[in-house]
């Protein structure tokens, strides 16, 4: 007799819940994309529907092919003890942050040559300043910036917390679907498609898309901390928290508007003149607040101390730094509006609360310089750590140059003049593509399990051009902006005004030439770090060389 | 990140141990200097003086504003003058309030790469609009703005201007049923010179400029639409009528 004993069976592979759903919905956006595509207003709007059709497709093809490839039973929340982290996310965004970034600096280079001379408008309707200036400032912000945040809050939530992403398909759900809603955006402006509402555009399909998407941002990072396998939350997952909720509320706020057909790309805002003013720079500098500054300052937490070895400076600077910076950010807005028909009593108080907003800035700039403390050797040894360094007295720069520019008698001069936009891009250059760059730099090997960056030297090279670009940049714009405002408001011994508004134009001309040198300077270092990237992730390693990175790693 | 002892600051542990209390703190914060600063717009009266003259837009006014956002050119154009010496005798009367009750959005913009246009209508004629929009640097040699020669050749597309009045009706601007319902035929009375029904237009939307703007009588092209916008800023308030004191109580 033989007994007959059965082979141990595998469980059966059946489809979670989650994916069904997706599929699901996708198939059903997918056929209604499809509906409103060939009954659309315009050729432009058809064209979105039709992406739209593409990516659900897309998505319910990829949701199809992962089930087959993927093992049966529930992703392990641990291996041999140590936290099975959810790291594809995050190499996704790493990349696309690092692409969408050269995309955004080549199209900010593009526009400076604009703007120097006109020709480079090639009178296509598609690439003339009006709409290019929008899609450069999306790329760099909301694609760059936007990533480089998914990336790291992301990462740094899970290593905090000790535990894996939240969700299974839902991570991969919000990193794809904000890369799409980019594309949506961007080919939007090309094709003239916008709100005309500055760094708010994207019409009301694109909004609620990204809506959806955001929800789950909010919701992945939340569950993530609920299930954390350590007693605190760490400090940067504060501000990562600040951002994600402050921009939901300002998003919903200054998008608040009616479509006109759900097949006309074309919508009208509830709030009108003085109210939707308000609410623009309401929600216009506090994307400034908390998508560039609470963001970021997340990734000057985590990965400053990470990379010196050394403690944040202070921790109770750290709790006054996250508290006041949040509550004071908010009543910022106004300053954007001096002078104008917003009532003064409104123009006074964002006056008053943007001067007091220099105190946590710096809170938290001591606290990420004094980090440094025992360790400032590094800033010599170690270029990553030197372009964080920088970047944090840069922000120490922009944040004592906006509140001087917020006072109404400097505003009346600074106003309107290309003196916002070297102050712009001091933050925007200084802070927050060199934070970014630093944290990237640190990502990468440690994603990819390397020892270190393929070259040192190159991260040196990419650091001095693009500081040298830096400088070219925000100077050349200072000199105008300053130019600029004494030139609009100078007067003849006989009180005639003594220059045409064209002349104003014809003396800018010089210091466009130079400004569009910095934007190349800079763009050419990034794409040293794309090259360094690529070296890295691409050359293989020997097996002693592996150990060491993943002892690093631990 | 533990605090010793019960001094104030162990006190913060609740938002470090409680993502939900974290999540509100936020919340709250955010929300005061929003809401002491937005609110307040809406019911205060002295927020928007009334002034005579203000009207909403007529279609072809209305769809040469879409073209206006389209393109982008609050990018470089500001439609905020500010009371400010220089600016009152470069530009005109400083704007008011009222002058963008009906902006949405409102184009106040942040930036002025090229002069502001709060009050560009009737400051220059028709023709140099058109040689100006089809390429700058024919009328003033130095102009860094660039060329739209599209917008002279493409058919004007406002087949549902009446629709976007609609919704703009919803939302509280004073259209009414018989604009909305003569919405197409005053778009072709406001492009033509001499049409019939300009009386009606004029019933309907006091100040309004009719005639054929692109120097293309056959054709509504984007150009007319367009150039009737750029006409018709800063005309509506008349200030050698107004009175600055009326509002103040």
């Amino acid at each position: 007799m033989t007994t007959l004993q059965a082979p141990i069976q595998p469980p059966a592979k059946s489809l979670r819940w989650g994916e069904g759903a997706l599929i699901g919905v996708f198939s059903l956006f997918a056929l209604f994309s499809i509906v409103v595509a060939a009954k659309a207003y315009t050729p432009e709007f058809a064209f979105h529907a039709y992406l739209f059709a593409a990516a659900s497709i897309a998505a319910v093809f990829a949701i199809g092919n992962r089930y087959m490839n993927r093992p049966a039973g529930p992703v392990p929340q641990f291996i041999d003890g140590k936290p099975n982290y959810n790291m594809g996310v995050v190499k996704f965004a790493t990349i696309a942050a690092v692409v969408w970034g050269i995309a955004g600096f080549l199209v900010g280079v593009i526009a400076a040559l604009q703007l120097a001379f006109p020709l480079f408008n090639f009178d296509l309707p598609w690439i003339s300043f009006g709409r290019l200036r929008p899609l450069h400032t999306s790329a760099v912000i909301f694609a760059f910036g936007g990533n480089v945040l998914l990336a790291t809050s992301f990462y740094v939530v899970q290593r905090t917390s000790r535990a894996r992403l939240a969700g299974d398909l839902a991570p991969w759900f919000v990193i794809l679907g904000y890369n799409f809603f980019i594309v949506i955006a961007g080919t939007g402006y090309l094709l003239g498609i916008t709100q005309g509402k500055e760094y708010a555009e994207p019409e009301w399909y694109s909004d609620l898309w990204l809506t959806v998407v955001w929800v789950t941002y909010l919701l992945v990072f939340l569950v993530t901390l609920l299930k954390r396998n350590e007693p605190h939350i760490y400090v940067a997952n504060w501000f990562y928290l600040a951002f994600i909720i402050t921009i939901a509320v300002l998003h919903l706020g200054n998008n608040a508007t009616i479509p006109v057909s759900v097949f006309s790309p074309k919508s009208y805002i509830l709030w009108s003149g003085v109210q939707d003013a308000m609410f623009q720079w309401w929600y216009g500098h506090n994307a400034v607040g908390f998508f560039l500054t609470a963001g970021f300052l997340a990734l000057m937490y985590y990965f400053i101390p990470k990379r010196a070895e050394r403690p944040v400076y202070s921790y109770r600077l750290s709790i006054v730094h996250f508290w006041a910076l949040i509550f004071i950010y908010i009543w910022a807005g106004p300053h954007h509006l001096h002078y104008t028909a917003l009532p003064d009593w409104a123009q006074t108080l964002g006056m008053t609360f943007s001067v007091i907003l220099w105190m946590p800035s710096w809170g938290g700039m001591i606290n990420g310089l004094m980090t440094l403390s025992g360790a400032w050797d590094k800033l010599r040894t170690d270029p990553v750590i030197r372009m964080m360094v920088v970047a944090v007295a840069f922000y120490g720069m922009s944040t004592f140059e906006g509140p001087m520019m917020s006072v109404k008698a400097v505003n009346s001069l600074s106003h309107y003049t290309e003196w916002t936009i070297g102050h712009v891009h001091s933050g925007a250059l200084g802070w927050v593509a060199y934070i970014s760059f630093g944290a990237i730099y640190c990502l990468v090997p440690w994603l990819w399990n390397k020892r270190e960056m393929y070259s040192v030297k190159a991260i040196n090279w990419h650091f001095w051009v693009s500081t040298l670009g830096i400088v070219l940049y925000i100077s050349s714009m200072w000199v105008a902006g300053i130019l600029q405002g004494l030139m609009w408001r100078a007067y003849t011994q006989l009180g005639f005004l003594e220059y045409s508004f064209i002349e104003t134009v014809e003396a800018m001309h010089p210091l466009y030439v130079i400004r569009a040198l910095g934007g190349i300077l800079f763009l050419t270092g990034a794409l040293i770090m794309a090259w360094n990237i690529w070296k890295t992730i691409t050359t293989p390693q020997t097996a002693a060389e592996r150990e060491l990175a993943l002892q690093a790693a631990e | 990140m533990a605090t010793q002892g019960t001094s104030i600051w162990s006190k913060h542990q609740i938002f470090e141990k409680h993502s939900y209390w974290l999540m509100l703190g936020i919340l709250v914060m955010i929300s005061i200097g929003g809401l002491v600063e937005i609110a307040p717009l809406f019911y205060l009266k002295s927020t928007i003086e009334k002034v005579e003259g203000m009207r909403p837009y007529t279609p072809l006014e209305l769809a040469g504003r879409n073209i206006y956002v389209r393109e982008g050119c609050y990018n470089c154009h500001s439609q905020m003058i500010r009371p400010l010496r220089d600016e009152v005798e470069r530009y005109g009367h400083y704007s008011l309030a009222a002058e963008s009750m009906y902006d949405r959005p409102f184009q106040w913009g942040s930036k002025r790469t090229g002069p502001d246009l709060a009050r560009v209508g009737g400051k220059y004629s028709d023709l140099w609009q058109v040689e100006h929009l089809n390429n700058p640097r024919s009328v003033v040699p130095a102009s860094i703005m660039p060329s739209y020669p599209w917008l002279a050749k493409t058919k004007l597309n406002a087949k549902h201007i009446g629709e976007e009045m609609r919704v703009q009706q919803v939302l509280g601007v004073p259209y009414t049923d018989e604009m909305i319902a003569k919405a197409q035929d005053d778009l072709k009375t406001q492009a033509t010179t001499d049409a019939a029904d300009s009386d009606g237009l004029q019933k309907r939307y006091p100040k309004a400029q009719g005639r054929d703007y692109d120097g293309n009588p056959g054709e509504l092209t984007e150009a007319d639409a367009l150039i009737a916008y750029l006409q018709m800023l800063g005309t509506l308030v008349d200030f050698k009528l107004y009175d600055n004191q009326a509002n103040v109580r």
